[in-house]
């Protein structure tokens, strides 16, 4: 095993559009050092979707803004690693830089379009602003596109509505236009943030539907980030989960639900009731509650809540276990053997999943 | 109200008729009334002692109100609620108190429900010093026994909230709940504040104490896929109306209303496998829920159903069992969704219903 080994496409030029090498946010603070994100690495090429998962505080979004460059200037911040997005690094650019970059060369919808949008505007105004930026067009044709990008999002009567402020659009028109605000400039790589954490069912399905069609229409990069198992699994190509600021598997969409080896991911997918599947007695829960980014159990951070510790001979509690592959597309971060860890879920998981319990 | 309601079911512990919460919606310094959301508009329904109803739909369509008038912190506007074979429904307070610690709610938020400066003691305590109820081993042993209960170390008895994450926070509420002994719990979104991990937890507890103590619950949720889980009979709302209502396999199996039909598919499903038949078997409805302030006319569903026709606009579907249903499983359309259709229906994508502003 080597170090770099959770680093997997470290050295040499990055090919994939997106290349995310080691990336580490941390954040002091007056109760000591927050490591919201320890080391993360992944890539998404054009036209591709990763999807990342984890509960909430284990570093979705401070990834996301250091991709952005959001998180500086919001306090102390140290950032490290690298971000490489189609072949310039971001990380150790000048803000300026990566200011310019935003919207056209990437852009990021948030879980909270309030956050994104300025409650004194008009939502036409800001997408033209936005628009203008980076396109040096008339007033009267960023305006045009503005209606027709609001029109395409979904939103009844474009022409009319463009004149609206935000707090005149319901929750799921809010969210349809700060998409189409951030897909004004089609941006190559797109980030969405939760996008319908905040939705009902109905107005999620517009909304991912929207978004599949837009990505397949510019051929952009897309990072969905989410705490629902079932949006990721319709959308990502591949996914990573994160536990703590770490990446703890990474594989294809098809890898983590059909032969996921880490026992948080299984304990992800033993947590929801599914529809597509026979009523269970009971659900599985994972034992405890996440644990605090300032003081990380020693060894693996999962060990306190994970039933398969003691399996591992006191290696989860003294050693942190690297992120290894287990196929070309498939990491995990694990100290039980990997045949063991295929028989845990064949044999105990798998069928318990399954709805072997009915009732 | 032209409506002819069921009479009220005298077996079951709570027996609901007609309920209805209009809001009123004022006018200048003199308060005028220039109309009313129509918050929760005629509802029907039954729970039986020891079992779960849940109810599901999006936001906004009455499932809250509708908790809130069955304890009574809201006054119906009109109808009947009938508990443990009692008519509650204008009592007065005082004569209420009693039936109050019957009838106990869950609340949705962990965080704001519980008061930051009081102790888990106190919060827990509380309704024992309130009500004035014995407790055999006095109230510090009775919390203890609570809070062992719902899973949390009785040592903590005298921490803070804000000493505990969001899910020890919520069987914090649950216990709270529970030292009143309530035979009907009225849980308003139980675990939808929590992260995936923990809801599994809470959900388990609340099982486990429904067989332990004979229970009965709503629970109120937006999450199909719990709702199922957890209930034993489930109940659809739309814009203040009870569309759907049936036994939890019959909805799920054999959805009879165009908008169950729309809200079961558009759940996502966590199996990659089955992505593309998802997305073409999905129902897209378009537009938004209508105000509740000037609901549609006839069906209120009718500006986004996709099968919608003359008589929709005309005349309002009653809530009665169709195409052959058992007696449990009523449904409130002109056109219900037969079974054949349901797989057919969702392959040709419905065009998008025409969106009526
Ligand atoms: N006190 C009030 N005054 C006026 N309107 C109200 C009041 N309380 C609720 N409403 C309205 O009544 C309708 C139903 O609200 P309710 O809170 O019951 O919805 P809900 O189904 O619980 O939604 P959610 O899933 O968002 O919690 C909404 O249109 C709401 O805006
Ligand atoms: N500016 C900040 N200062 C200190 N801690 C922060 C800051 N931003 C985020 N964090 C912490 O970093 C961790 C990861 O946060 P985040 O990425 O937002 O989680 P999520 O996975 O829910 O999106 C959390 O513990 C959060 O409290
Ligand atoms: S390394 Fe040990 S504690 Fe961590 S997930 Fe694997 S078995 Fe569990
Ligand atoms: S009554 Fe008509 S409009 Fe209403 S759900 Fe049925 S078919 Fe659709
Ligand atoms: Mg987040
Ligand atoms: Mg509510």
């Amino acid at each position: 095993m080597t170090p770099n080994e959770s680093t997997p496409t470290a050295v040499g030029t990055p090919t994939a559009f997106l290349d995310v090498r080691d990336l580490r946010v941390h954040f002091p603070t007056d109760d000591g050092l927050v490591r919201a994100v320890d080391g993360v690495s992944f890539t998404v090429d054009r036209g591709e979707t990763l999807g990342i998962v984890g509960e909430s505080g284990s570093g979705k979004s401070v990834t996301s803004l250091a991709i952005m460059g959001l998180n500086r200037g919001r306090g102390p911040v140290h950032t490290s690693g690298e971000v490489w997005l189609d072949g310039e690094e971001l990380i150790g650019a000048s803000a300026e830089s990566v200011r310019r970059l935003r919207g056209k060369k990437m852009a990021m919808i948030f879980q909270d379009p309030l956050t994104a949008m300025h409650p004194h505007y008009t939502v036409g105004h800001q997408i033209i602003e936005a628009y203008r930026i980076h396109n040096p067009v008339s007033k009267a044709v960023a305006r045009k596109h503005a209606i027709d990008m609001l029109g395409r999002v979904g939103i009844p009567r474009p022409e009319r509505r463009v004149d609206d402020y935000p707090h005149q659009f319901s929750g799921g028109m809010r969210q349809r236009a700060m998409i189409a605000m951030a897909l004004s400039c089609d941006p190559e790589l797109l980030i969405a943030d939760e996008p319908t954490t905040a939705l009902d069912v109905t107005v999620q399905a517009q909304i991912l539907d929207l978004m599949r069609n837009l990505q397949e229409e510019f051929n952009s990069a897309l990072i969905i980030i989410t705490h629902d198992l079932g949006v990721v699994a319709e959308l990502a190509d591949r996914i990573m989960v994160m536990y703590a600021g770490r990446c703890i598997e990474y594989g294809t969409a098809v890898d983590v639900f059909e032969r996921p080896e880490h026992p948080y991911t299984w304990g992800l997918l033993g947590s929801v009731p599914r529809l597509d599947r026979a009523t269970t007695a009971r659900l599985i829960p994972i034992q405890g509650t996440p644990p605090s980014l300032i003081q990380l159990p020693s060894g693996c951070s999962f060990h306190p809540r994970c039933p398969y510790e003691p399996r591992t001979n006191g290696r989860s509690r003294t050693q942190m276990p690297e992120l290894v592959a287990v196929s070309g597309t498939h990491q995990v971060r694990c100290h039980l053997p990997v045949a063991e860890r295929r028989s845990i879920w064949e044999k105990e998981i798998r069928a318990k999943l399954a709805g072997g319990e009915a009732s | 109200m032209n409506e002819v309601h069921r009479p009220v079911d005298e077996d079951a512990l709570l027996s609901v008729r007609g309920l209805q919460k209009h809001f009123p919606i004022t006018k200048g310094l003199l308060k005028r009334k220039v109309g009313a959301v129509q918050a929760v508009d005629g509802v029907d329904f039954d729970v039986q002692q020891g079992e779960t109803l849940g109810l599901v739909g999006e936001s906004g369509c009455g499932k809250s109100t509708t908790g809130r008038l069955l304890n009574r912190l809201l006054e119906p506007t009109s109808g009947r609620i009938v508990f443990a074979g009692r008519d509650i429904t204008h009592m007065s307070q005082r004569r209420l108190r009693p039936i109050r610690r019957d009838v106990q709610m869950i609340f949705q938020d962990p965080y704001s429900s519980l008061n930051p400066r009081h102790t888990v003691s106190a919060i827990i305590g509380a309704p024992f010093r309130i009500q004035g109820i014995k407790t055999e081993h006095g109230v510090k042993r009775a919390v203890q026994d609570l809070l062992d209960l719902v899973g949390l170390n009785p040592e903590h008895y005298n921490r803070y909230p804000h000493e505990f994450s969001g899910g020890q926070r919520q069987r914090i509420g649950i216990a709270r709940t529970l030292a009143l002994k309530p035979k009907l719990i009225i849980a308003d979104e139980p675990v939808s504040a929590l992260d995936v991990s923990i809801q599994a937890q809470v959900i388990n507890l609340l099982e486990d104490l429904q067989d332990e103590l004979g229970l009965t619950y709503i629970v109120i949720a937006h999450d199909l896929s719990v709702i199922r889980h957890i209930s034993d009979r489930v109940a659809v709302m739309y814009l203040g109306k009870i569309v759907e209502i049936a036994d939890r396999d019959s909805l799920y199996d054999h959805p009879r209303h165009p908008y169950t039909n729309a809200l079961l598919s558009a759940v996502p499903v966590p199996d990659p496998a089955r992505r593309d038949r998802a997305q073409r078997e999905r129902i897209l409805l378009t537009g938004d829920v209508p105000s509740p302030i000037d609901p549609p006319s006839g069906c209120r569903f009718r500006t986004r159903c996709w099968k919608a026709q003359e008589i929709c606009a005309v005349e309002e579907p009653p809530l009665v069992p169709r195409l052959g249903d058992p007696e449990g499983h009523a449904t409130a359309c002109h056109f219900p969704v037969a079974d054949d259709e349901q797989i057919a229906g969702r392959r040709t994508r419905p065009p998008t219903a025409s969106v009526v502003e």
